[in-house]
């Protein structure tokens, strides 16, 4: 089997845990992500979420385990892997458009002013922001709208693999449906890689090709892959009468509910734990099972 | 009455200039009684004392004295009668140029302290031994080491603006939110563009509240510095005009050194708000 675009293999992280002790966050962890993939990660609060996330954006180093990207070992932070954090993390110094161009010029040094104005302004419009709102400073922009700057500098940059920790965490519901049908906009025009953090299971089940679960830390796992067997292009409103919405979005919430918690505090009994792929398909002819159990349940070793 | 509505700031300043006046007038009136209280004696009288110039000068006097300094401010009659702008002018060089060399200094070093914390921790003792002395109590090392009266007072002011300036950068460059600096990070900035593209911005606010501060206490000192260096400058001006009882000069210089560190801190207050930023 070809080694996917990116390969998490062997990840563990362990920080003192403040009495002398070592605390495992996660142990052996090893999934991967196809190019041009969009995966959501759910999971529970402190599992260890943004701890993969940090360590994929290079700000952070695992106890051990190798990150590759295109078969090369990933060390330290880089342009290829564009990161929007939940606290949008924009310069209050800068306008929404300078944040937009700081991150341009930094990928493009060669590229003339004007031109890097230009493709700032495209991004930032592709997510609804246009005219006098983009001279705004980000403390006179809503929480929508700064999350949207955000999203618009990354994308704008054209990173190998986009890292998303929960970009709509902070916001209103309204919000959060608008921009996240921007983000799949803006992602569908890109074919970009995603890799998404959230805790927000319809979100996951509207933006994802797979999401993966992990379960409840200390030694959280990374325990299934479940595929969303719902084609796009995708929609708020008719995913929901989709065959296959409910059975997976019940499987979802079955996990989250109970097994994340009965997985969790076992150490790794493997090399590599690998988590279980979960296909949930009610369309096919041979669908007779009314329970949300998995059709297909590949089991690996 | 409801046909006068003035903005508070109107009022304020209305205040204000009754508060002058009223000031200005029980001064005015206030000299003739204390020349009356203070009867002559008959050696004063003998030795051509207490003449009007000894007492303390009605407010219009003052303001005679300004018309006349101010219409010509950069006379130069000799070392020991110059105009007042002139004064000014050696007090306002020797503390450009004594804090200048102290922001150059205090600037990288406190980024420095701010991003290191073994350089925090390593010098931190000297700057808390150092930063209490009054810069004052460096004259006479300053004069013995240098021999030169002109950079002494110089390095004085140099030594008391380096410490606000030093810890505000300190304290500035720490504070920098690391959620910032993640974004310089992931934009592959190398240090000197991190620098100046994230971390001095971020900054700007503290550090450059640090050299208000800085300017304010160069200002306050190079008073006394030019006092006991004398020769030329405002702090000398105010001693020589006391050393010729002529107290006209005095508050008229007196005013004038309030007048000049309220314009430097305005500056700097400007300066201020152009780097400020709402998060
Ligand atoms: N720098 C750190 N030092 C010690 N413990 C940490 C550190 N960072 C994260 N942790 C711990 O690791 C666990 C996972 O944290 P995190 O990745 O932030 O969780 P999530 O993003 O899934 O909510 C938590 O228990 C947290 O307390
Ligand atoms: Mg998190």
């Amino acid at each position: 089997m070809s080694k996917p675009f990116l390969s998490i293999e062997r990840l563990t992280q362990q920080f003192p845990d403040g009495q002398g002790g070592t605390l495992t966050v996660f142990e052996n962890a090893t999934f991967g992500i196809e190019k041009g993939e969009f995966v959501c990660i759910l999971g529970h609060s402190g599992c260890g979420k943004s701890t993969i996330m940090n360590i994929l954006a290079g700000l952070a180093e695992p106890t051990s385990g190798v990150v590759k990207m295109d078969g090369y070992e990933v060390s330290g932070p880089s342009l290829d892997r564009g990161v929007v954090f939940q606290n949008y993390s924009l310069l209050p110094w800068l306008s929404a458009l300078k944040n937009v161009t700081f991150g341009v010029h930094a990928r493009y040094p060669d590229w003339s002013k004007t031109k890097v104005i230009e493709h700032a302004k495209t991004y930032l419009s592709m997510v609804g922001l246009e005219g006098d709102v983009v001279h705004r400073k980000p403390s006179q922009l809503s929480g929508g709208m700064r999350q949207r700057v955000s999203i618009a500098r990354a994308f704008a940059n054209h990173p190998k693999l986009l890292l998303l920790d929960e970009p709509f965490g902070a916001l209103d519901a309204l919000t959060r449906g608008t921009i996240q049908d921007e983000l799949l906009k803006i992602w569908g025009g890109t074919e970009q890689t995603v890799f998404m953090i959230t805790h927000d299971i319809d979100e996951a089940i509207l933006l994802a090709d797979r999401i993966l679960l992990m379960s409840n830390g200390p030694h959280a796992q990374v325990a299934e892959a479940v595929e969303i067997t719902i084609p796009r292009p995708r929609n708020r409103t008719e995913i929901v009468e989709h065959p296959n919405y409910y059975a997976i979005r019940n499987h979802l919430v079955q996990f989250l509910g109970k097994r994340s918690k009965e997985l969790s505090g076992k150490a790794a009994d493997k090399e590599d734990m690998s988590p279980e792929p979960v296909r949930i398909d009610k369309t096919g002819p041979s669908e007779s099972d009314a329970e949300s159990e998995p059709r297909l349940r590949a089991v690996n070793d | 009455m409801p046909s006068v509505t003035l903005s508070l700031n109107q009022r304020a300043a209305l205040l204000s200039i009754v508060m002058l006046v009223v000031g200005l007038l029980i001064w005015e009136a206030a000299i003739p009684a204390q020349t009356l209280a203070t009867e002559l004696t008959e050696y004063e009288r003998l030795m051509g004392l207490g003449q009007e110039r000894a007492g303390v000068p009605p407010p219009s006097d003052v303001l005679a004295k300004a018309w006349e300094q101010l219409s010509d401010p950069f006379y130069d009659a000799g070392p020991n009668d110059k105009g007042i702008g002139i004064q000014i002018g050696y007090s306002i060089y020797r503390v450009l140029t004594g804090y200048i060399l102290a922001a150059l200094v205090a600037i990288p070093l406190g980024f420095l302290i701010g991003m290191s914390p073994i350089a925090y921790k390593a010098l931190n003792p000297f700057i808390q031994v150092l930063r209490p002395i009054s810069p004052l109590a460096w004259m006479p090392l300053a004069l013995f080491i240098i021999q030169d009266s002109e950079a002494s007072a110089i390095f004085v002011i140099f030594i008391c603006s380096i410490w606000p300036m030093l810890i505000n950068t300190a304290f500035g460059v720490a504070g920098v939110r690391t959620d910032w600096v993640n974004v310089a990070r992931t934009h592959e900035l190398g240090s000197l563009k991190t620098a100046f593209m994230v971390i001095l911005p971020a900054a700007a606010p503290t550090i450059i509240t640090g050299m208000r501060i800085s300017i304010g206490i160069a200002w306050l000192v190079i008073v006394a510095a030019e006092m006991l260096v004398g020769g030329t400058g405002i702090g000398y001006y105010v001693w020589n005009e006391w050393n010729n009882l002529d107290l006209t000069s005095v508050i008229f210089s007196i005013l004038m050194i309030g007048v000049v560190g309220m314009l430097l801190d305005s500056a700097f207050a400007f300066l201020q708000r152009a780097v400020a930023y709402a998060e």
